[in-house]
């Protein structure tokens, strides 16, 4: 690898790259491993390490734990970094500093998750494609890209394939945008997990198990996820059957299941296209397991879904006892689905042309068995209001122009 | 190859009848290099690292980390004028010129897990004006020095284990970030090992004071069991600290493992923080099928012991230098586990 100082042509291009910013460039090959990792570990704040195309057959996990870094392939296609061999740690690549750029590369078949990014604030994954070339297994990693515990993350243009668990995973983080990019074959496509303000928009989540979910779970330094709009995406044909491991909370996710929102306040789901899922379109539920943890709410509220565009849905839902409640509706569940948990304390508001179905459930951990399944209407009071547009820093934005 | 290590005791005689060499470099763990040979630091009066320099004091801990049976040698540094601070329970506080040093190796028999150590890397961990650096030399072929390899490697290693099977592994010397990934608190790099609980074995922290390395070492200080010995705690208590020591650097609210919601320093009390029914948060194939970390009273069911008994990489826990099982650990945990009591309809 050779290192060098591009501030003078940096300059006659009149780019706004900082003076110190220099060049790594890293090539595939004999030696991948350790060349590539020893970039990641010398690059300076403002350097670019530039991965030529080919494909990288790396044996353990990278990390990158320097500020102001752009990790930069030549493209998703051309540029691979496959962990097929992969002998040791958690994930393909690590990121643990802030306002790092990740762009035009794809990660492959590694052994845990993707690429994860934790308290890496401000960064920024572009043009990237994670996947696990062997289609939907239980063998597969958990997460595609797994950005947890930051502050302002964008994921634009990225494409993830086959994971075990979530393909766009956003945990205990706040101010989010998930845009542009498309998740297929995972058990969860896109999942927003105790973070708070998140707008998801623009995406194509398909063939799935479930596209879109937002959830919250219990006795974790985050809860309380809040202020999340899912909106203008295409949410269609989640017809993969689950395959994460018994356990994890995805295992639960029903084939066929649109947008599930649970545990969660102020959501607002509206403007997608929702159709071909066997389950339902947008499910709004509260967090069914026991828990022990005082400060944690399960209930689904403010919860508003409106002005989507409903395609065939609920046809075969795959919840248990789902066949037998589609039957007595006389085949087939109305496109979206409440537990009907929280009355009088949470509030869901549905504006659509299509019917609700509350199942009435007194208590989060009741049983499907002892549902009062009725269409209700959820039309009426005052609109709540809808959390305001996520604004990241202008330089994330700049740095995929 | 050079086989080095003979035993701690020899070595310090030795010291004893050693002329008086050049002193530790304290310029270059005070500096701002990366000093690209481990002797450029004259931590050690022989090229093979086994004769300790002066002030570098050689100490061992109650329980610790397990790394694929590696025979480790640890050794600690505190400049001329200075000792380190007793601090209860938690890390000795070294002062600014101080170092760690700690060297890998494998004896070809864990029979006699003194002789015939082959060495691989030794860590180092500088104390400098601005914190603490953790960098990892290699050792060459034959033995005569170790550089500085700061994007890690992988070393083939083999032995002889405990019943007399032969073993070989993948052994994977950990880059600087894996480093800092596990040495990492509050965002800042810190030693691990030498907590005043896993050094007090009643006499260490007594000799450290004596050598002029420590400040104190109170009578009553509290002692960390010694996870493979009965006679120094409970099963409940010998498990804790093995937790402790080979997870909780990471499984700590200010730490790597933060998100996961599982914590496991030795004093923590919320028992879903520690895995009892606590479901797992982003575990994916570590889940192994089980819905709690912990299944009290059902070692089988928990995956807490599923993710320690993999060696598949997106499972295992540790994530990092671990390619074996440790079977012995497996055993007690699996009893610590096995003693809680059932849940009711279990």
């Amino acid at each position: 690898m050779d290192r060098m100082l591009t501030a003078g042509a940096a300059l006659m291009l009149a780019t706004a790259a900082p003076l110190s910013a220099g060049t790594i460039n890293v090539s595939a090959g004999e030696g991948a491993q350790e060349r590539l990792q020893t970039a990641l570990i010398e690059a300076a704040p403002g350097d670019t390490v530039m991965l030529a195309a080919g494909r990288y057959e790396l044996t353990d996990g990278l990390s990158l734990d320097v500020d102001r870094v752009t990790v930069r392939g030549a493209g998703p296609g051309q540029t691979v970094l496959s962990f097929a061999g992969q002998q040791g740690a958690g994930e393909g690549l690590l990121v643990t500093s802030d306002d790092v750029v990740l762009r035009d590369f794809a990660v492959e078949d590694s052994r845990g998750d993707g690429i994860k990014s934790k308290d890496a604030d401000r960064i920024v994954y572009h043009n990237i494609r994670v996947e696990w070339t062997g289609g939907p297994k239980a063998t597969n990693g958990a997460y595609g890209v797994y950005p947890v515990e930051s502050t302002d993350v964008l994921i634009d243009g990225v494409t993830v394939k086959g994971a075990s668990d979530a393909g766009i995973y956003v945990g205990q983080s706040r101010n989010i945008i998930v845009r542009n990019s498309t998740a297929s074959q995972n058990v969860a496509g896109i999942e927003i997990e105790n973070s708070y303000n998140a707008d998801v928009y623009k995406n194509r989540a398909v063939h799935n198990t479930g596209g879109i979910l937002v959830f919250d779970l219990p006795n974790l330094p985050m809860m309380g996820g809040h202020a999340i709009r899912v909106f203008d995406n295409e949410v269609v044909d989640n017809d993969t059957p689950n395959f994460a491991p018994a356990g994890n909370i995805v295992a639960t996710v029903p084939m066929g299941t649109g947008v599930m929102v649970m545990a969660n306040r102020d959501v607002h789901v509206f403007g997608n296209t929702l159709s071909g899922n066997a389950t339902a379109n947008v499910m709004v539920v509260a967090y069914k397991k026991a828990f022990d943890d005082a400060k944690y709410d399960p209930l689904a509220h403010d919860v508003v879904v409106r002005d989507n565009k409903h395609g065939r849905a609920g046809w075969a839902p795959g919840f248990p006892g789902g066949a037998e409640l589609a039957a007595a509706l006389g085949g087939g569940l109305p496109p979206i689905f409440w537990d009907g948990t929280g009355v009088g304390k949470a509030v869901l508001q549905v504006r659509e042309s299509v019917p609700v179905l509350s199942l009435g459930l007194a208590e989060p951990t009741s049983p499907v068995s002892e549902a009062k399944p009725q269409l209700v209407d959820l039309s009426g009071g005052t609109p709540l209001p809808e959390p305001k547009p996520v604004v990241l820093p202008a330089a994330m934005e700049a740095a995929i122009r | 190859m050079i086989r080095v290590f003979a035993c701690l005791l020899g070595w310090l005689a030795l010291v004893s009848a050693s002329p008086a060499p050049q002193p530790v470099a304290l310029d270059l763990i005070l500096g701002d290099t990366l000093p690209q040979k481990l002797s450029d630091f004259r931590f050690f009066t022989d090229m093979a690292a086994s004769r300790p320099n002066a002030r570098v004091q050689p100490y061992h801990i109650n329980t610790p980390l397990f790394s694929d049976y590696a025979e480790k040698y640890r050794f600690l540094y505190v400049p001329p004028g200075k000792t380190a601070a007793y601090r209860d329970g938690g890390l000795i506080d070294l002062p600014v010129g101080s170092a760690l040093i700690k060297t890998f190796g494998f004896a070809a028999d864990l029979r006699r897990p003194h002789d015939d150590v082959t060495i691989i890397e030794t860590r180092v961990m500088l104390r400098r004006a601005n914190g603490w650096v953790a960098l990892p030399y290699v050792w060459n072929a034959d033995h005569s020095e170790a550089t500085l390899r700061r994007g890690g490697t992988r070393v083939p290693a083999r032995w002889t284990d405990a019943a007399g099977n032969p073993r070989a592994i993948s052994y994977a010397v950990p880059n600087q970030n894996q480093c800092k990934g596990c040495h990492a608190l509050y965002e800042a790099i810190v030693p691990i090992g030498p907590k005043a609980r896993n050094l007090n074995d009643g006499a260490q922290l007594q000799a450290l004071v004596a050598a002029g390395m420590l400040d104190r070492a109170p009578v009553d200080a509290p002692r960390l069991p010694r996870w493979d010995d009965p006679a120094t705690g409970t099963v409940d208590q010998r498990a804790r600290a093995y937790l402790d020591v080979n997870c909780a650097h990471c499984h700590n609210r200010h730490a790597a493992a933060s998100n996961s919601g599982l914590y496991l320093e030795y004093d923590e009390r919320d028992p879903v923080a520690r895995g009892v029914m606590k479901t797992p948060t982003a575990a994916g194939r570590g889940s192994g099928g089980h819905a709690h970390a912990i299944e009290p009273g059902m070692p089988e069911k928990s995956y807490l012991l599923f993710r320690m008994e993999s060696l598949d990489p997106g499972i295992a826990m540790p994530e990092l230098g671990r390619a074996t099982v440790h079977d012995e650990a497996i055993g007690l945990l699996s009893a610590y586990i096995a003693a809680m009591p059932k849940r009711e309809g279990q």
